[in-house]
């Protein structure tokens, strides 16, 4: 996938003036919060559950070179292969020749969003191989050339309208806007195309040191056809997916659906160990599991270290002011949303990356609602902090903080400063109190006006207050 | 070369070598597999978690037939097939359907085989009923193909009350003892008939599993 998040700010300016895109919009911010707080409502134990979460997930972290170890060596006790990939194009050449040896010339998707980071789709077409998203909504960008807006709602960006004209333009039949209409057709497609696929590529929600299983969550059973029907399975995956344990794994999957869609339980939640044993009379034969590191090594022990936490369920996003107002693809890369404002830095680097870290309100919901408290604000301020170090900022900003640092130093400076500043934004503001605009901070007074300061500085009233015995 | 690469850099990246109190805290783990935090909820006793498997199997929109009897089931699942428009139903090779006397299915057959695209209905038991979330447990071995839970539109799933545990803990030691400690090759856990609301976040049921689950209660 192409990276576009250089042009962050165009691009969430075209899409704050997308009317359609916005609409759309309307149904992550009037939907899934409202269906998280009533899930966790029904679950007195959430919170404790969330710093349980936490926990293990620092516990495995810390242990991670260990528990990959203990993952692999059962998957090849149950007959399965591990593949380890440092880079997208390991991970791609990897699927590649497992594809080849299998003759591929059909490949069945599950929702991935590792596939996505590493540009699967893409490169098995370049090399002759039909990937097939089978998830509703993959299966819908897919048709319409497009990419996920969001990590579990990949179609969220679009409205009932332009699925029944891409399905009419795909499909040749008759034009409709029955959202169950469309959804069968998309079925009936699907289901010869389950059969025909000669692999299967799944994601993986979690892996199972224990057991050496891992397993998908779903709720269309699209990823299950994926890999119950073909001769092959590849579950493509990252290194910080391990868990120790199936009550491990009980723990996170307690906190994922309530967390992503607001539900008790999703409806499919498959373990996946090895291939076909005797007397099966279906599953695949062949099992591999491609392990995709991407930069995701260099995290433990850096500054990013609780980003590796995350276990993908969007609440960061859902909850997110900059995310409602611009959508995923406004992001540029594959992960939108504060998760992606970490995230994507560390992984296609800061340069190409700086913007994201700053399109945040730092308001702190994506935080509060983390099911394993990934610190998101802190971790985008990090990045800012990097991203001054290697004097990336744009000048006026790093003139305005450098002047900021030199008076911040110096009290009295700064007292006489700020009160004269207070004064001189009064006098810009007039009668009317508000301030249409200033020099050099436009990108804030073009769509809003600043209400000027009413009264004295904080340290003036502070001294008048102590002065006064208050 | 690329494991041994990952490994060394997350060795680096936890400040060097491996040391043996880690390995035994790691060993240790996974063989307590120790459980977490277990939500209240499902721990309840054997009436009460039946009622809270019933509601919750129910909030899943699973539909939920209570027999006294496994023998009743042939004319259950006679009327339930005939009020769809069902006429055959595959199954699998499961000693505890098959010795069941099928007479009375009306003009309607069973066929026992793995599924197929296409088939409109398929019979299987389930290994266990989870209360917590109203969920089932199955398990692929040759008298349970998985494929029998996914492909036919209408997934008819025999469980029997005294196999309903209150949690996932209880599922999973119940699994290990049942299989050994060896996992099978798949473990579903179902809740509800397939789903999506990846149209405009508006529920539609029957995406690509089953468009009905039907759960016999025995
Ligand atoms: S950062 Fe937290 S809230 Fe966001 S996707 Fe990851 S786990 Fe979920």
């Amino acid at each position: 996938m192409q990276i576009r998040t250089p042009e962050f700010k165009e691009s969430a300016r075209i899409a704050l003036h997308d009317v359609g895109l916005q609409k759309a919009l309307g149904n992550v911010k009037n939907g899934f919060p409202g269906k998280r707080a009533a899930a966790m409502a029904r679950l007195p134990e959430f919170d404790a559950l969330r710093d349980q979460a936490r926990d293990v997930k620092n516990h495995v972290i810390a242990h991670l070179d260990l528990y990959l170890e203990q993952f692999e060596a059962k998957v090849l006790e149950n007959g399965g292969h591990v593949h380890w990939c440092r880079t997208s194009e390991d991970a791609r050449q990897t699927i590649l020749k497992i594809c080849r040896e299998q003759n591929a010339r059909t490949v069945t998707k599950g929702k991935s969003m590792v596939t996505e980071e590493i540009n699967l789709n893409e490169f098995l077409e370049q090399n002759g191989i039909q990937p097939i998203e089978t998830d509703l909504g993959e299966y819908i960008i897919q048709l319409r050339g497009e990419h996920p807006s969001h990590i579990i709602a990949p179609a969220i960006h679009l409205n009932l309208e332009d699925v029944a004209d891409t399905f009419h333009a795909h499909h040749h039949t008759p034009r409709s806007v029955d959202p169950k209409v469309l959804m069968q057709e998309a079925r009936e497609r699907l289901r010869e195309k389950f059969a025909a696929a000669d692999v299967g590529i799944t994601g993986a929600n979690f892996l199972v040191a224990e057991t050496g299983s891992s397993i998908i969550v779903t709720n269309e059973g699209n990823g299950d056809l994926t890999q119950i029907l073909p001769n092959t399975h590849i579950v493509v995956t990252s290194i910080e997916k391990v868990v120790p344990t199936l009550e491990d794994m009980t723990l996170f999957l307690r906190l994922l659906a309530r967390s992503a869609t607001g539900q008790e339980c999703s409806v499919y939640n498959t373990l996946s160990t090895g291939g076909r044993r005797p007397g099966d009379q279906d599953g695949p034969e062949n099992f591999h599991v491609v392990l995709v590191d991407n930069g995701r090594s260099d995290m433990v022990g850096n500054d990013f270290q609780d980003m590796l936490r995350c276990i993908r369920c969007a609440a960061c996003m859902n909850h997110c002011p900059v995310y409602g107002a611009v959508g995923g693809h406004s992001y540029g890369w594959v992960y939108p949303g504060p998760m992606g404002s970490v995230l994507t830095p560390q992984m296609i680097g800061i340069e190409q990356g700086a913007l994201l870290p700053n399109a945040s309100t730092f308001c702190g919901k994506c935080e509060s609602v983390c099911p394993v408290h990934i610190p998101l604000p802190k971790l985008m301020r990090h990045w800012r902090e990097k991203e001054f170090e290697k004097h990336l900022t744009p000048r006026t900003a790093r003139w305005g903080l450098g002047g900021w640092a030199f008076m911040a130093r110096r009290p009295a400076l700064y007292r006489k400063f700020s009160a004269l500043s207070n004064a001189a934004l009064r006098l810009m503001a007039g009668k009317k109190g508000y301030i249409r605009k200033i020099p050099m901070v436009g990108a804030w007074t073009d769509w809003r006006d600043m209400p000027a300061p009413s009264g004295k500085t904080f340290m003036q009233q502070w001294q008048e207050k102590q002065r006064s015995g208050h | 070369m690329s494991k041994a690469e990952i490994l060394g850099n997350i060795r680096r990246g936890l400040g060097g070598k491996i040391t043996d109190e880690a390995r035994a805290t790691v060993k240790n783990r996974i063989q307590a597999h120790a459980p977490n935090l277990i939500p209240a909820r499902g721990q309840l006793p054997a009436a009460e978690r039946l009622a809270l498997f019933i509601n919750m199997a129910r909030e899943s929109a699973a539909e939920l037939i209570e027999l006294n009897d496994l023998a009743d089931l042939p004319a259950a699942l006679d009327q339930h097939m005939q009020s769809l428009g069902i006429t055959e139903l595959i199954m699998a090779q499961d000693k505890c359907l098959t010795s069941l006397d099928w007479s009375p299915l009306q003009n309607k057959q069973t066929t026992q085989r793995v599924s197929q695209v296409g088939d409109l209905a398929s019979l299987t038991t389930a290994f266990l009923g989870i209360a917590e979330t109203g969920t089932l447990m199955l398990y692929s071995r040759a008298e349970s193909p998985t494929t029998l839970n996914f492909l036919p539109d209408t997934h008819y799933v025999v469980l029997r009350r005294e196999d309903i545990v209150g949690v996932y803990e209880d599922a999973w030691n119940q699994l290990r003892e049942e299989t050994g400690g060896q996992m099978p090759r798949t473990v579903n856990l179902i809740t509800g008939p397939s789903r999506s609301a990846d149209i405009e976040q508006t529920l539609q049921m029957g995406a690509h599993g089953p468009r009905q689950l039907v759960i016999y209660l025995i």
